[in-house]
């Protein structure tokens, strides 16, 4: 074995040899000036033309100290990276959030709250349990603080930094970022557990189809697209939740714990993706706190007490209520749907 | 007012990691912390060089840019300072900085990667020129006593070269002239924009 090893490793050098001296070789004949002296900078890079020919690459060299990341002399990529985090994500980030406000506020100014057309009828039924609420209220909690710590690292030095003074700035970041570091464990908990405790109720199915198709009963009060325990909309909604949660996770913990398993192109590409996903998730969520609170009636409750009104049910998931009406024993009730707390 | 620059001549530098040990050595610069390092490019191949390289100081510095916490300063002679009671230890100045210049105590112990550190150019920090807390956090105030920054002081080819942009031009064009080749004033095209005819 060693000896085969070290015969293709003798071939491997012959053949690196042979390439060496045949690129060498008419380089050799241009090391002289025209006068015949020697111009020992011929083969020679030079800045310029070494970042030409990488087309915006790095420029990489060899180091005797063992930190390997310093053998880049120069990343251009840095300039592209600054330009994304201070132009373009504080762009996205922008539109995004002020442009679902806008679409919020206008949504319920032209529509108003989506009342339970036929009034409450006073009987309840268990929606969420109360282990499905601890982990939702959690999720919940640790996304906000999140979004606020993070989105302060995008816009906080433009918004506060002169208004609150350096120091007291700082002051504010430095706890932001222990909040955004620690919080992040919990959030990924949560993650997970939704993703796992919700799953049935998610997988998308033919009634998405018909209740796209009658725009969610939003747009037409009057009628009431058909729906088991989560409709297309809120079905949207958790895998948002759980590929975006995901994707924060992933390239969260990659900034975290930094160059450990990525380069130097890895770090700047994971803090692009945390960065655009942050702020689309954020605009998201907005739109999810709207519908559950101001923007339905007895939706807030689902959450809340855990319960919520039949008639509620009856007109946003009637197709659940007539399986949580027939019982398990008739096979209809999802297993996370058991009435009883 | 000088406009402070680095200028690494590498047709003389010949590897020799003198500027790394004095710098080291004059801020007392702890183990894994590397203000200046050399790179060799085309290692063992015709065409080699040795490049110094560290903070350049840049013009509209790329570091100050992204920094989310507005630490970087710029002083009268444009050497680019950061204050380190500010610095949350995010890690983005490194990410933005053409050179590999901002320098981390630790590698990420839960996202805390401590206060950054860099080149200063000998010129310290914001707290009194020369005071113990300045030595303690930045190292010595070089610039401050009238001196330039000791790597360069110390190269023993004078291939690294600090001072006022346009002196150390001036000193690298004769050379270029005089012997006939450069390979250029490696660093300066992305750091100032500009570079030196040769
Ligand atoms: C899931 C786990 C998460 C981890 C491990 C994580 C980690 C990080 C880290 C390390 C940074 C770099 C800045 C710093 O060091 O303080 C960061 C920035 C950021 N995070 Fe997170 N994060 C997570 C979740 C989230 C969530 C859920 C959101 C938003 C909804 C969010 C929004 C942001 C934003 C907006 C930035 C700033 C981006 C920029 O301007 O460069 N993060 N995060
Ligand atoms: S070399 Fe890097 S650390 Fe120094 S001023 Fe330029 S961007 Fe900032
Ligand atoms: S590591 Fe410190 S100096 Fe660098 S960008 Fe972050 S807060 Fe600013």
């Amino acid at each position: 074995m060693r000896t085969r090893l070290a015969h293709i490793r003798f071939i491997i050098g012959a053949l690196a040899l042979a390439f060496v001296v045949a690129v060498a070789a008419p380089a050799g004949a241009q090391d002289r000036n025209p006068d015949g002296s020697v111009n020992p900078t011929a083969s020679a890079v030079n800045e310029e033309q070494l970042l030409n020919a990488l087309r915006g690459g790095a420029v990489s060299g060899r180091v005797t100290i063992p930190d390997q990341k310093a053998a880049t002399l120069i990343q251009p990529e840095g300039q592209v990276w600054r330009d994304f985090h201070e132009v373009t994500l504080r762009w996205i980030g922008l539109i995004a959030i002020i442009g679902m406000l806008i679409l919020l506020v206008g949504f319920y100014m032209w529509r108003g709250m989506v009342m339970i057309q036929s009034g409450r009828s006073g009987r309840v039924i268990v929606r969420f349990n109360g282990f499905e609420r601890f982990i939702h209220w959690m999720t919940a909690t640790c996304f906000i603080i999140l979004a606020i710590t993070g989105l302060n690292i995008t816009f906080g030095r433009p918004l506060f930094a002169s208004a609150f003074g350096s120091e007291a700035f700082t002051t504010w970041s430095q706890w932001a970022k222990y909040a955004h570091n620690y919080l992040s464990f919990p959030f990924t908990i949560g993650v997970v557990v939704i993703f796992l405790m919700w799953i049935a109720g998610n997988i998308p199915n033919r009634t998405d189809v018909e209740w796209v198709k009658q725009g969610g009963g939003m747009v037409d009060p009057s009628k009431h697209p058909p729906a088991y325990r989560f409709n297309a909309g809120q079905k949207m909604m958790y895998w948002i939740v759980v590929l975006g949660g995901t994707a924060m996770a992933i390239t969260g913990y990659i900034m975290m714990f930094p160059f450990y398993v990525t380069d130097m192109a890895g770090m700047q590409f994971s803090q692009i993706v945390h960065g655009v996903v942050g702020v689309l998730f954020v605009a998201a969520m907005l739109a999810h706190i709207y519908i559950g609170s101001i923007g339905m009636e007895g939706a807030f409750e689902a959450m809340g007490t855990g319960t919520v009104d039949e008639n509620w049910a009856k007109e946003h998931h009637p197709l659940w209520l007539e399986e949580q009406k027939k019982g398990p024993a008739a096979g209809g009730a999802r297993p996370m749907a058991t009435p009883a707390e | 007012m000088a406009r402070m620059k680095f200028l690494c001549d590498a047709d003389r530098c010949i590897e020799c990691n003198a500027c790394v040990t004095a710098c080291k050595n004059e801020h007392e610069v702890p183990w894994g912390i590397n203000r200046r390092r050399v790179v060799t490019l085309n290692d063992g191949k015709p065409g080699e060089r040795s490049i110094s390289m560290a903070c350049m100081h840049c013009t509209d510095a790329p570091c100050a840019a992204v920094c989310p916490v507005n630490c970087f300063y710029t002083t009268a002679d444009a050497v680019v300072l950061h204050s380190k009671d500010l610095c949350i230890g995010c890690g983005y100045c490194f990410y933005a900085c053409p050179f590999g210049a901002p320098q981390y105590p630790r590698v990420g112990n839960f996202g805390s990667r401590g206060k950054m550190d860099k080149c200063t150019f000998c010129a310290g920090g914001p707290e009194a020129d020369g005071s113990k807390e300045e030595y303690a956090k930045y190292g010595a105030n070089r610039l401050a006593e009238g001196k330039l920054p000791l790597c360069a002081e110390m190269c023993s080819t004078k291939s690294l070269l600090a001072g006022d942009g346009e002196i150390i031009a001036q000193i690298y064009k004769e050379r270029v002239v005089k012997r006939g080749y450069g390979s250029g004033a490696w660093g300066w095209k992305t750091a100032y924009r500009e570079s030196i005819a040769s």
